[in-house]
């Protein structure tokens, strides 16, 4: 009886839909790390010289850095001269024209339901696509540049707004910053670059989409956007990858910069290849994501909905440099089989009247591990500073974890910090009081699971807002759809 | 329209129900009362399909067809609904979007099409009127800190929306005071039709005060001991469950 799975656990058994691979020519180099490999890829990028400079830095204070290791999470030791750190499908060029990238690459577009066709395009949305190391397409470029939007690849951006890139880049982390930025300072590849000028509002979602596809490659992108004073933008990024019985690292850095009045959203929706039902393989999904909230009344909201990945180490996180700037969390993390996330985020208060919120939800199945590390700091200077925290955890089988971490250090006595945290589990008796009403056990938990997450759900841009609820019940279920 | 043969059942290897047979009509009220411990609980469940239950032997006929195969919420989609002793909450689902899971996921088991929001609000307004139920309630996490009083309404609402052929109250009265208890039963007696029947299983005879069941059969240690009309309830009120473990006891040694 005891060795039986019950009937929750054998609902949430689930398949990745995403775990195609494409074949398409690479242009690949040798696995492998040294200032060789960085010259080459740097080279490859037609970086100017202080590009390069920059990285051999980052690369050579990496050297003296260990790699972490207090979240809660276990891997064997990364051999950083088995990954190939430059994979990029080939005759790429200067891309004028969507016409011109690969068929293959389009049609596998097609199949992860994001069409690259200008026609078919949804509208309102626009697109930049990275696969492997490089940006493929991005789109509504033009009709962005007319209201002085800048939305390109971060490589189109090195050569085309230099005097940016050098102002921003490393300005919120540091290439010093940690042993996974650092990493990623040295190597990364590409990623989208956004800038909003003073006083716009973007009139449509940007989002970039990331692709793995090349085996034993590891991704390393760079995101960076600039809203300039009173201006607005929301920003989604999405992401899959091939079944591989490997695991595959993808370190990438988001680095946010909120002048005054302005407000950047940034969702993420990460569906990285999570690993079989054993715990073979999957993406080790070790990011560094910050915001600064630069200017007074800036806002900074970062909306995560995390369900792939062998193991998840991220804590997005906002500087309130700014008076009365305001930086939220949303986030849902769903772990199942041997799945690991360590996630949360760092909300520093340093301006006065600073407000932070917090909403972590965590859902844990299978044998997996779910944990939410927070850190709240107020400074000396944060008068008046205000933080509510909320962490819930529901778990969906006996075998797995669900952990808090709730740090809190508060250096002005005029802060109000508050924690709340619950934790609650789908029971037999849950699932059978459904079915008696006629509810398969598939959709009760799809229901049961989305009602957990709505608070955070609700945060997403609406397009991805239906996407995102159906991913959460795929990812438990056998066969939703 | 509910033929069930010498069912025995067993739950982790323990025998709970041994050799009961029952046979209800359409438009028929039947009560099973017992001592606790009886089995009284575990027939409901095995009615319903939990699959922790074990059926070892016989066999229940349900509107013709045979439900010991059927999934539970086949049972459910066929027409049979359990107003449970204990309500289970669970947060985060609202009371509407759960019910109207349960409509919808029945007329899709049915070939009906699903009731859009209009339709659905409508039917939903039309059943809360007649059993007066507030609006608020319906908007709150199912089952998520209600009385006891408001969750067995609750279930009576469900079971309003649903339209089941056969409705198992299975402990209806517990936890409620007698005006609650009034309100809830009157709720029930609303939507009895001639071709709808009640299997009301409880401890004491003030439930059939208001239900006043066709039949009323004993259940002690897993078996029907004694079957006979709603006065054999009023027996059992004057006299205690003590009589009817003698009796059975006396035909055990005998």
């Amino acid at each position: 009886m005891k060795d039986e799975l019950t009937t929750l656990e054998k609902t949430i058994a689930k398949d990745y839909a995403y775990g195609f691979s494409t074949v398409i020519a690479t242009d690949v180099i040798p696995k492998g790390l040294n200032e060789q490999v960085i010259r080459l890829l740097s080279a490859k990028k037609e970086e100017p010289e202080w590009m390069l400079e920059w990285r051999l830095k980052a690369y050579r204070h990496w050297l003296t850095m260990e790699e972490p290791g207090w979240p809660n999470v276990h891997y064997p030791e990364i051999d950083y001269q088995d990954i190939i750190y430059y994979a990029a499908p080939k005759n790429k060029g200067k891309l004028n024209n969507l016409d011109e990238v690969d068929p293959e690459l389009l049609r596998t577009f097609e199949k992860l339901g994001i069409s690259l066709n200008e026609q078919k395009r949804l509208s309102g949305v626009a697109v930049d696509v990275v696969v492997d190391s490089i940006s493929v397409a991005t789109s509504f470029k033009e009709q962005l540049s007319a209201i002085g939007i800048i939305f390109c690849s971060i490589s189109e951006a090195i050569q085309q707004h230099p005097e940016l890139i050098k102002k921003y880049l490393g300005s919120v982390v540091p290439a010093t910053d940690n042993f996974f930025a650092a990493l990623n300072a040295a190597v990364f590849t590409d990623g989208s670059f956004c800038y909003i000028p003073a006083g716009v509002r973007c009139p449509m979602e940007l989002s970039t989409y990331f692709r793995i596809n090349t085996e034993n490659s590891g991704q390393f992108e760079r995101t960076l956007i600039i809203a300039e004073e009173g201006s607005y933008v929301s920003y989604l990024e999405g992401c899959t990858a091939p079944q591989r019985n490997e695991n595959q690292l993808h370190a990438a850095v988001v680095e946010l910069v909120a002048h005054k009045k302005a407000e950047i959203k940034y969702s993420t929706v990460q569906n990285w290849y999570p690993g079989d039902h054993d715990g073979k393989g999957g993406i080790y999904n070790f990011v560094t994501k910050r915001g600064l909230c630069q200017g007074d009344h800036s806002r900074i909201s970062w909306t995560q909905v995390e369900t792939g990945s062998a193991i998840t180490w991220k804590y997005p996180s906002v500087i309130l440099k700014g008076d009365y700037s305001v930086g939220e969390f949303y986030s849902v993390a769903l772990t199942n089989h041997y799945q690991q996330a360590d996630t949360g985020t760092k909300m520093i208060h340093l301006g006065k009247h600073t407000k932070s919120r917090i909403v972590s939800k965590g859902i844990s199945a299978g044998f997996s591990q779910n944990s939410y590390r927070g850190l709240v700091r107020t400074g000396k200077h944060a008068t008046g500073a205000r933080n509510y925290s909320q962490c819930d955890s529901l778990l969906l089988s006996d075998h797995c974890g669900a952990h808090t971490f709730p740090y809190i250090e508060v250096k002005n006595a005029t802060s109000i910090v508050e924690h709340e945290a619950t934790t609650s589990k789908i029971g037999e008796d849950q699932l059978f009081y459904c079915k008696q009403r006629g509810i398969d056990a598939e959709t009760a938990i799809a229901l049961i699971v989305n009602g957990f997450a709505k608070e955070v759900m609700n945060k997403l841009p609406m397009e991805f807002a239906i996407e995102a609820k159906k991913l959460l019940a795929v990812s438990l279920e056998g066969s939703v759809g | 329209m509910l033929s069930i043969t010498n069912i025995h059942a067993s739950i982790e290897g323990k025998q709970i129900l041994k050799g009961i047979s029952l046979n209800i009509r359409p438009g028929e009220v039947h009560a099973i009362m017992g001592p606790n411990g009886s089995g009284k609980s575990t027939l409901a469940a095995v009615l319903a399909g939990r699959e922790a239950y074990e059926v070892t032997e016989g066999s229940v006929s349900f509107l013709g067809k045979d439900l010991l195969p059927m999934l539970p919420e086949d049972r459910a989609h066929e027409g049979l609904f359990l107003a449970f002793q204990y309500p289970v909450e669970i947060p985060g689902v609202s009371t509407t979007n759960f019910i109207k899971a349960a409509v919808n996921e029945k007329r899709k088991y049915l070939g009906q099409e699903p009731l859009d929001a209009v339709a659905f609000m409508k039917l939903m307004k039309e059943k809360m009127a007649m059993l007066q139920i507030d609006q608020s309630l319906l908007s709150r996490s199912i089952n998520e800190g209600f009385s006891g009083g408001e969750k067995k309404r609750n279930e009576i609402f469900q079971m309003a929306m649903l339209e089941p052929r056969l409705t198992i109250l299975d402990e209806m009265d517990s936890g409620l005071d007698i005006d609650a208890l009034r309100i809830v039963a009157a709720g029930i007696n609303q939507l009895r039709t001639k071709d709808n029947s009640l299997l009301v299983i409880t401890h004491y005879q003030r439930l059939l005060d208001y239900l006043e069941p066709d039949f009323v059969h004993v259940l002690y240690n897993g078996q029907i001991v004694r079957s006979g009309t709603k006065e054999l309830a009023l027996e059992i009120e004057q006299k205690g469950y003590d009589f009817i473990k003698e009796e059975a006891g006396l035909a055990e040694s005998l």
